[in-house]
């Protein structure tokens, strides 16, 4: 207990109220609050229990006479009596105090475990916090029976074979980890266009992949019914396909997907073999757009398919360049947001030039290390992970690779500019902005591959205009894009 | 997953929040989770428990057994024979602890009991042998025993015994002394000494007669169901639950037949007029209540649900579905509270008691929306105690549908504890509770709230993911 008080040096109030309640808890914190002002010695307002009376007692405050439980004991000493009159005045008024009420404060989801549990149904978790922890997240919507897309990188390949199984025994999809793009019932998560609704369902191992395509079927007035993303690593050995397999079963049952299209790097040959196994099984014809040597164009893949489907294969869109021809000597420097779209410019590219260096090499041997100022045929993915670490996705933050424009233009070597714009949603709000002057003073003959659609915000036509108008040649078709500046090369050569 | 596809989803998104805004300008129905990164663990030993393919179910058993747990009062008996407690042992509450590391309540209590067993004459003689080590100590959670603070059992202490008719369980606990001056919270002077003769020679044989007597077992759950519903939250406020263990046992003592056994009816009156005199009666039913429901709930292999929150004065403990009986403990903290006469901070004792286990069940602080004057011992507002149960619905893993809090529209409280939720969200569990005088002797000097330490949970979230890694 704290210092006796000291009674003799302070003047006392003591009184008992009746026909006053007030729960003990209250009656504490009043007591605090009294207690608290700077001229009080002592305080204690508690109903008048014995237990009460007892601790009174102890304070030297102790009630004349017979006290009753149901009273209310009003018990101080102050330094004066100023002190005192206005203590007990403070008294009455914290015993009259209404206290605030209403709703609860809503507290806000910390975990995807908690937000669904708040229970919106056909729910599904997007994932895209630091990769260390995008399985705490994912492994809660699992747990939920909701399907996620997780949007980060840097899961170890481990983790996403344990995620994959879980939720296949769940009956739920793991669309990546590392999967940018997808598109659900019409919704667009990541990086994905505004195309319309129709018969045609990807699953994409490959995000830019999955936009070509998707857009090029759009522009062909074939609609997707949904793009499911799977992660960049699902057709590894290591995974296995988990993802693709459980996708394309997710929309062969679904009744708006007539016809399902694999977009892809080239997989690992023995998962090819049991996805092809496992799409025969399936009641929709699965088709692939898989890049590789055999089959290095997207666009054609697209076009494949839209003869199975008996839609007219339409003129793509495009915009002529008016730059002025090449140097002689000119060599291909292909600056790339989409690493899809890179994979298959150096595809396209090798036959006609030879090697294409490249910071992802089709062989080890063509690797370009960190130099991305190198000469000769070179093809760059800044999308890269490499690349990527501490800033935004070249499709949302163009610095790096316009700062390679300016460093190319500055070492005069006599070069062909090959890229990709890539529109859609959570990409750049007007990529043409910042690209048209970076040209212009580049002032070397460029080619863009200009993926969109005109109902993106970006809008392709306004996009295309733009980048014509500073002189570069546009393509809706990266596959053209790439043909058009090896076209521009060997006119030179 | 076909109902993935089946239309536009409702999406749940954690992390960048340029999706959200890209999401939202489509017009999509977007709910972002207040992400941050967890508030501790090895992220490997956080990534190892939420990929355990044991873990969801096992924690659903775990669950399970909890909420099917019941609770009947089948008989009071001394804990000499029902424990077979033998001469010179006492339990105490929460972790193990000796007389050296013990605090002022515990051994204010111990000393009690000493004086109350007749195993010392004087104050100083009870110190000597408890400082000796001749007296045998262990936590009452070894013997299926939870004590309110103290929690100090001697052998001729009367114990109710309660029994789980789902599981067949048993779980059991002292009788509440009453408030201010008692043993549990550290007092022994001669006023405790002669409650306690008093509980022993009278109040415990007539409570037996009278449970016995019963024709139907007393059922004991049913009664903390509905004292959630009279604003009572079950370990700091049980005014209505403790009305309601009156009106069930009164009839039965007063039928006890008195004469025959040597009482006077001043006796059976003096009965009542004890139990009903005493605001927290009914906390010595509610945590064995909570205990046979935990007890159910213990040895899944793979659940991270706590079964055990408990302290004892000096460090503070916890226990795991899926760590069996092992402890993992940390330094107790002091409760904040509201202090009784002009006792103040400087007068409290760490936090001490098994009584969390209201907490591990899902009332108590969890259920403290359907108290709202408890919060008030913080300075709190009733908005407060609605938010601090929201909360706890973010680490615990299931609703108790039989435990419902009327304002949150009777939902089920927030029940079982989730270890890797409570890492992950970083939101230590609310208990409220008395506070013990620091000086034994003392005995209560205020009421309060508290929460663990965070070290517990850090070292149960290592040892589970250990234990997850070898069973993989």
């Amino acid at each position: 207990m704290s210092a006796p008080t000291d009674v003799a040096d302070s003047v006392r109030h003591v009184s008992l109220r009746s026909g006053v309640y007030a729960d003990s808890v209250r009656l504490m914190q009043v007591s605090r609050e009294i207690g608290a002002r700077p001229g009080v010695r002592a305080v204690l307002v508690a109903m008048a229990t014995p237990l009460n009376l007892e601790l009174a007692a102890g304070m030297g405050l102790a009630p004349d006479g017979d006290a009753k439980p149901d009273q209310l004991l009003i018990a101080l000493s102050a330094t004066d009596d100023a002190e005192l009159t206005a203590a007990v005045a403070a008294v009455n008024t914290a015993l009259a105090a209404r206290e605030q009420t209403g709703e609860a404060q809503t507290i806000p989801s910390r975990t995807i475990a908690a937000a669904l549990a708040e229970g919106p149904g056909r729910a599904l978790a997007v994932v895209s916090v630091p990769g260390q922890y995008a399985v705490l997240e994912a492994a809660d919507a699992i747990d939920a029976g909701s399907s996620v897309l997780v949007f980060s990188d840097g899961v170890p390949v481990e983790h996403e074979v344990a995620l994959k199984r879980a939720a296949h025994e769940a009956g739920v999809l793991v669309m990546g980890p590392d999967c940018g793009t997808a598109i659900v019932s019409g919704v667009a998560l990541g990086f994905a266009n505004v195309v319309r609704p129709g018969p045609v369902g990807l699953v994409a191992a490959s995000g830019t992949g999955a936009q070509q395509v998707s857009c090029l079927l759009d522009m062909a007035g074939v609609g997707v019914s949904h793009v499911l993303g799977v992660g960049g690593r699902d057709l590894s050995a290591a995974v296995g396909g988990l993802g693709t397999l459980d996708a394309l079963a997710a929309l062969a049952g679904d009744e708006g997907t007539e016809r399902v299209l694999l977009v892809s790097k080239p997989p690992a040959p023995e998962v090819a073999a049991r996805i092809r196994e496992a799409a025969a099984g399936l009641s929709v014809p699965v088709g692939e757009a898989v890049l590789s040597a055999d089959s290095p164009s997207l666009t054609a893949a697209v076009e494949t398919l839209l003869g199975e489907l008996g839609v007219d294969v339409p003129e793509w869109p495009s915009r002529p360049g008016t730059a002025d021809a090449p140097a002689p000597g000119a060599v291909l420097k292909g600056f790339y947001a989409g690493g899809t779209l890179a994979d298959e410019a150096m595809l396209l590219a090798g036959p006609v030039l030879g090697d294409v260096r490249s910071n992802i090499p089709l062989r080890p041997e063509l690797d370009l290390g960190t130099d991305l100022r190198a000469r000769g045929h070179v093809v760059v993915d800044f999308g890269d992970d490499a690349l990527t670490v501490g800033r935004a996705h070249p499709m949302i933050d163009p610095t790096l690779r316009l700062e390679a424009i300016s460093n190319l233009a500055a070492s005069g070597e006599p070069a062909v500019l090959l890229l990709d714009v890539v529109l859609g949603h959570g990409a750049e709000a007007d990529p043409a902005y910042s690209l048209v002057p970076a040209l212009q003073a580049a002032g070397l003959p460029a080619v863009v591959a200009l993926i969109g659609t005109e109902a993106d915000p970006q809008g392709w036509s306004r996009q295309a205009d733009a980048l014509a108008e500073a002189g570069a040649a546009v393509f809706a078709s990266n596959a053209q894009a790439v043909r058009y500046a090896l076209d521009l090369i060997g006119e030179r050569a | 997953m076909s109902e993935l596809l089946s239309g536009p989803p409702a999406i749940v998104a954690a992390g960048v929040e340029v999706f959200s805004t890209a999401l939202r300008t489509q017009g999509a129905d977007v709910t972002d989770v207040d992400w941050r990164p967890p508030g501790f663990g090895a992220p490997e030993d956080l990534t190892q428990l939420a990929l355990d393919r044991r873990r969801a179910s096992a924690n659903r058993t775990a669950v399970e057994r909890m909420l099917a747990a019941g609770s009947v009062l089948t008989d009071v008996r001394p804990a000499r024979e029902v424990l077979g407690l033998p001469d010179r042992t006492l339990l105490h509450s929460g972790p193990p602890l000796d007389w050296e590391h013990a605090s002022g309540p515990m051994r204010g209590a111990w000393i009690g009991a000493c004086l109350f067993e007749g195993w010392a004459s004087t104050v100083e003689e009870a110190e000597k042998v408890l400082a000796a080590g001749e007296i045998a100590l262990d936590p009452c959670h070894h013997h299926r025993t939870v004590g309110p603070m103290a929690g100090v059992t001697s052998p001729s202490m009367w114990m109710w015994c309660l029994t789980d008719p789902v599981g067949g369980g048993q779980a059991f606990c002292n009788l509440n002394e009453g408030l201010g001056k008692v043993l549990r919270m550290g007092a022994f002077n001669d006023e405790v000494l002669t409650r306690l003769a008093w509980m022993r020679d009278v109040l415990g044989p007539v409570l037996q007669a009278a449970v016995r007597s019963r024709t139907e077992p007393l059922d004991v759950k049913a009664i903390l169901a509905q004292m959630l519903q009279m604003g009572d939250e079950g370990h700091n406020r049980n005014r209505a639950g403790s009305l309601m263990a009156l009106r069930e046992l009164s009839p039965s003592i007063v039928a006890v037949d008195a004469a025959s056994s040597g009482w006077s009816s001043s006796d059976i009156a003096e009965v009542l007029r004890f139990i009903g005199g005493n605001e927290h009666f009914y906390l010595n039913l509610g945590m064995p209540t909570a205990k046979l429901a935990m007890d159910a709930a213990r040895d899944v292999p793979g659940s991270t649900m706590v079964t055990v929150l408990s302290r004892n004065g000096t460090e503070f403990g916890i226990q795991t579905a899926g760590t069996g009986d092992r402890w993992f403990t940390g330094p107790a903290n002091t409760p904040v509270g509201l202090f009784l006469g002009d006792y103040g901070p400087d007068d409290a004792n760490p936090d001490i008691g098994d009584s969390a286990i209201m907490e591990a069940y899902g009332v108590g602080g969890f259920a403290m929306a359907a108290a709202p004057a408890i919060v008030r011992f913080v300075g709190g507002t009733v908005p407060d105690a609605l938010a601090t149960t929201e909360r706890m619905y973010q680490l615990t893993l299931a609703e108790n549908p039989a435990m419902q809090i009327p304002i949150m529209g009777f939902r089920g409280s927030p029940s079982g504890i989730d270890v890797l939720k409570v890492a992950r969200t970083g939101w230590l569990p609310q208990i409220n509770t008395g506070m013990a005088g620091r000086v034994a002797g003392t005995g209560q000097v205020g009421a309060g709230l508290v929460q663990p330490p965070q070290q517990c949970f850090e070292q149960a979230l290592a040892a589970l993911a250990e234990e997850s890694r070898r069973a993989a």
